[in-house]
């Protein structure tokens, strides 16, 4: 019997998104459900990712950019208003406000009567990889595992259909991670996530708690590998159960996973090819019904240009309703079964991977080598080798690397130039935030508000679950940026080691010309040249500042890099006590027209003058013409890969701006 | 400050400078970092403006194997310093690719700064392939930073037994361990390191090892005759710990110093070194002997600078 009876149910279909406000959200998605989609991804804004309300100082500018604010109980009533919470799927990417979002979540639903055990969803709450990739850390390690396993005790205990974590492979595999690495390195954070939860919940059986944990992957063009990446997955993940923690249930041994594909591959250039590439991309997550994911949501094709519109989105969910009611993929019992060659594949990724997994286990685990900066430093190496890959043409891009002659593009073509095939968020909606949330905090209960403060303050300085006393607040009145800064207070703040300092390259002969320009205009200037890099703002993917970072040290410049969220003002400062002769900043929020101006003047203020700036980030063709106008040097968009181009670059501005070339 | 225009007096240079200046302090860091012949009479003039520094500032050097936690220590006790109503100047020395010539300065990633406030200045150098781990320029830049700030920090590449560079240009050497490592038991049993004037253990927060390491310090520094020398050990993760006890130590070794001694010694011995390096065990023959060398050098005025002093022993060797 190889056809099934029934067909399989299909996956859960979701579509990352959010924006400007919870009211403009809350249309979008009932606009996406009416088209079919069956569940809900929920993007939040950085502010709201990073604890912070949309009056915060740090805020300006990303509010309501990369997703939706929420700030109070009232914005969740009206993000969620008209959405049956007892049916709708929804899965939140928050990570260090995990349990505020999910305590605002739980008090809407005993607001609708709706019992908290009858919800269903996901938090992310991987905060391993934020310190590795993403960035929207707030807590030191051990501090940021003890809310995590806080949520994970209460869900298993009150929110049983919940997925309190999704163990992220994702951001790894955006940071550069090779498939055994995001199995390695996402396994360890398995292994510390478990052993506190098993620790702070005196837990003896760990079955419930295992059967609910899940995870978010990512695939890449390489499907096949894919495919075998994922049974290796399976099969460690079981092991692990088995082995480390008693579970034998082998239902609660399952491995369950959502995904996203991966987004980094995606082009700027012909970037009608992408729609290809995350169909493809696809295939590695669907194809093997063993290791199906549970839940798929789709990039769209013009995310390396700017946000997508809701056409766009729609042209991605519809790629996943084809594939599931036109084919016949789920008819059949897993079409791997009995395969040599996928089942050597797999047996080879396992083996190396669990290798690793002991690796890190030897340094001490995966908080130890967050803390060394040993995962990040071998994240950031193996980023470094796809790039110069890339640019050396050994990895094939089509339309990037080779292939690149094209007629013009209709689907680029709009009235204003190109610039209408994106979405622009209106930055009015910034300034209404602003006023919601002053509105919001004028007519709560002040006493109430105090009262669950003081609380939580005061349980979680006795390390006391954070959940109870979050849904208090959340009732309360209390908002996202009170929550956090009660909980700063309280746990502390922490940066992250950049990976940058111990990472090594292999030898690139192509870099030496510009090594010698570098030289011999140090010698010119009489001390090397010196480049600041920093990431102004809120956003924490790091990746591309790193490996600008990394290719500038190699090409012969000393490179102070400051790493993320960095005020204006904070950026000045190093300028000049640094003596930079240039400033490189990169912002992938979205959030540059606000940002960049901002480090411009500051500079200007701190009296730093023929210091070229640079920008590199997803920004539209339109934006980099206005920051052009207004001083930047150049921007660099996903379209200039070729790093080693860009560094020759960096040294001819310098030579410009001392009057040398 | 395009290279079209004119030079700035090296007097008001100075005058900025002394007065704690951002904006002055990293224009004469540019200024004693620039290698061209064209600018040492510049560099020597702002020296000599500048005179020793501060008369009551304390210059801190901070070694240890990499990875112990050096720049967190450091931006910790800035903090502490910053509070207790010192300004502080902190010049942290990274290490340049062999290969490419190039550095990744990583460490202001670690100290915390704010743009409103002046009295905390940091300052990142490479070593540009200098041997001994401290930069060519560190000793100058120190001075500068040191005409400005009541407090220097130095933090250096942190490669064991070539970091002893760092004794000739700051009053106290720290020397900083991390548990379990037993790299400094090492090197103190073996003699490869001097004994510092103050121990730290870092990540006191891992407890027993913590203690154990510092025990064993403790031990050891004894059996080598020291019994002043101070271990103390320190925790930079929240709740900070023993910051407080690490500004009383080096208050206390400060306190016991007789600064200007320390420093012309020092300034004497950097010179013999330097001399010895640029010509060799042949250089040195050429003056006599290191024990001539060392008594011409003590003989000779006491305001000199290492430059001048070099440029002394090096007429000393021609003449011989």
């Amino acid at each position: 019997m190889i056809e099934r009876a029934v067909p399989e149910r299909p996956w859960i279909m979701r579509t990352y998104s959010g924006h400007s406000s919870a009211q403009a959200s809350n249309s979008l998605y009932r606009a996406n459900l009416a088209k079919g989609q069956t569940g809900l991804s929920i993007a939040f804004d950085l502010p709201t990712q990073l604890g912070y309300d949309p009056d915060h100082r740090l805020a300006r500018g990303e509010v309501g950019k990369v997703g939706v604010p929420v700030s109070h109980l009232g914005d969740m009533r009206a993000l969620m208003d008209g959405i049956p919470l007892e049916t709708m799927n929804t899965s939140m990417t928050i990570n260090a406000t995990a349990p505020w979002l999910f305590a605002l979540y739980i008090a809407l639903a005993e607001e609708r009567g709706v019992g908290a055990r009858a919800l269903q969803g996901t938090t992310q709450n991987d905060i391993v990889k934020e310190y590795l990739s993403r960035g929207t850390y707030i807590f030191p390690p051990a501090q940021s595992l003890k809310l995590t396993s806080d949520t994970i005790v209460y869900a298993v205990r009150n929110v049983p259909s919940w997925n309190p974590i999704n163990f992220c492979s994702y951001h790894l595999q955006e940071a550069g991670a090779t498939p055994v690495q995001e199995i390695a390195y996402t396994l360890g954070t398995c292994i510390a996530v478990l052993d506190a939860v098993r620790a702070a919940g005196k837990i003896e059986d760990m079955t419930a708690t295992f059967g609910r944990l899940s995870f978010f992957v990512n695939a890449g063009m390489r499907f096949v590998e894919e495919v075998c990446k994922l049974r290796a997955f399976a099969l460690l993940w079981e092991r692990l159960g088995r082995d480390r923690y008693g579970v034998t249930d082998p239902k609660a041994l399952r491995f369950r996973y959502g995904v996203q594909v991966n987004s980094l591959g995606l082009t700027a250039a012909q970037p009608e090819n992408n729609v290809y590439r995350i169909l493809l991309e696809t295939l590695g997550v669907t194809l093997s019904k063993d290791v199906r994911a549970r839940a798929v949501q789709l990039p769209a094709w013009n995310e390396a240009l700017g946000l997508p519109r809701p056409w766009d989105q729609q042209w991605s969910l519809r790629c996943q309703q084809v594939l599931a009611y036109e084919t016949d993929l789920l008819e059949y019992d897993d079409i791997f079964e009995g395969s040599r060659v996928v089942a050597e594949k797999t047996r080879s990724i396992a083996g190396a991977a669990w290798g690793e997994v002991e690796q890190v286990e030897r340094l001490g685990g995966a908080v130890a080598c967050v803390q060394s900066g040993y995962i990040k430093e071998r994240l950031v190496e193996s980023n470094a080798l796809r790039i110069s890959q890339i640019e050396q043409g050994t990895r094939k891009v089509v339309g990037v690397n080779c292939y690149t002659e094209t007629a013009p593009s209709p689907l680029l073509a709009s009235p204003d130039g190109g610039a209408g095939a994106i979405l622009t968020v209106d930055p009015a909606a910034e300034a209404a935030q602003v006023d919601a949330v002053r509105a919001w905090r004028k007519k709560r209960d002040e006493g109430a508000v105090r009262r669950t403060l003081d609380a939580l303050r005061a349980g979680v300085g006795r390390g006391e679950n954070v959940m109870p006393l979050s849904i208090a607040a959340a009732k309360a009145g209390v908002t996202t940026g009170e929550w956090g800064a009660a909980l700063r207070d309280v746990l502390g703040e922490f940066r992250a080691p950049t990976g940058v300092g111990g990472a090594t390259i292999g030898r690139d002969e192509s870099i030496e010309p510009v090594r010698a320009k570098v030289r011999a205009l140090g010698e010119r200037l009489g001390r090397n040249v010196k480049l600041l890099i920093g990431k102004p703002g809120l956003d924490g993917h790091s990746n591309g500042a790193e490996q600008i970072a990394l290719r500038a040290r190699d090409a012969g410049f000393e490179v102070v890099y400051q790493g993320i969220r960095v005020t204006p003002a904070q950026l000045a400062q190093s300028a000049v006590e640094e003596g930079v002769h240039l400033v490189g900043l990169s912002v992938l929020s979205g959030s540059h027209n606000d940002l960049v101006p901002e480090v411009l003047d500051a500079l200007r203020k701190a009296g730093v003058t023929n210091v070229p700036v640079v920008v590199g980030g997803i920004i539209p063709e339109a934006d980099a013409r206005a920051l052009e106008a207004r001083g930047v040097a150049r921007v660099y968009t996903p379209k200039d890969f070729a790093l080693g181009s860009i560094m020759d670059d960096l040294a001819e501005l310098v030579m410009r701006a001392h009057g040398l070339s | 400050m395009g290279s079209a225009d004119p030079p700035e007096p090296v007097e008001a240079l100075a005058a900025g400078v002394r007065a704690g200046s951002r904006a002055a302090v990293a224009r004469a860091l540019n200024l004693v970092e620039d290698r061209r012949a064209q600018s040492r009479p510049r560099i020597a003039e702002l020296l000599r403006a500048l005179g020793g520094g501060k008369p009551d500032g304390h210059r801190v050097g901070f070694t240890g194997p990499p990875g112990v936690g050096k720049s967190t220590l450091v931006s910790a006790l800035g903090g502490e310093l910053r509070r207790r109503g010192s300004t502080v100047g902190v010049l942290a020395v990274d290490p340049s690719s062999k290969r490419s010539g190039g550095a990744l300065l990583g460490d202001r990633v670690r100290i915390e700064t704010r743009p409103e406030d002046e009295g905390l200045f940091v300052r990142s150098l490479a070593t540009a392939g200098e041997l001994g781990g401290l930069a060519r320029a560190a000793p100058a830049s120190v001075l500068v930073l040191a005409a400005a700030f009541d407090r220097v920090l130095v933090e250096t590449v942190g490669v064991g037994q070539s970091e002893t560079d760092v004794e000739y240009v700051v009053d106290t050497v720290v020397f900083v361990v991390q548990p379990g490592s037993g790299d400094a038991l090492q090197f103190l049993k073996a003699g490869i390191m001097e004994v510092p004037d103050v121990l730290v253990v870092t990540k006191a927060d891992l407890g027993r090892v913590a203690q154990r390491a510092m025990a064993d310090l403790q031990a050891a520094v004894r059996a080598l005759g020291s019994r002043e020398t101070p271990v103390v050990a320190v925790s930079c993760v929240a709740p900070p710990q023993g910051i407080e006890a690490l500004v009383d130590a080096l208050e206390c070794h400060r306190a016991g110093l007789d600064l200007t001694a320390r420093r012309l010694a020092s300034r004497r011995r950097h010179a013999l070194a330097d001399f010895a390096t640029e010509h060799g065990e042949r250089g040195v023959r050429a003056l006599g002997g290191r024990r001539a060398a060392e008594r011409w050098l003590g003989e000779q005025a006491p305001g000199l600078d290492v430059p001048a002093l070099v440029q002394g022993l090096q007429e000393q060797a021609t003449e011989g």
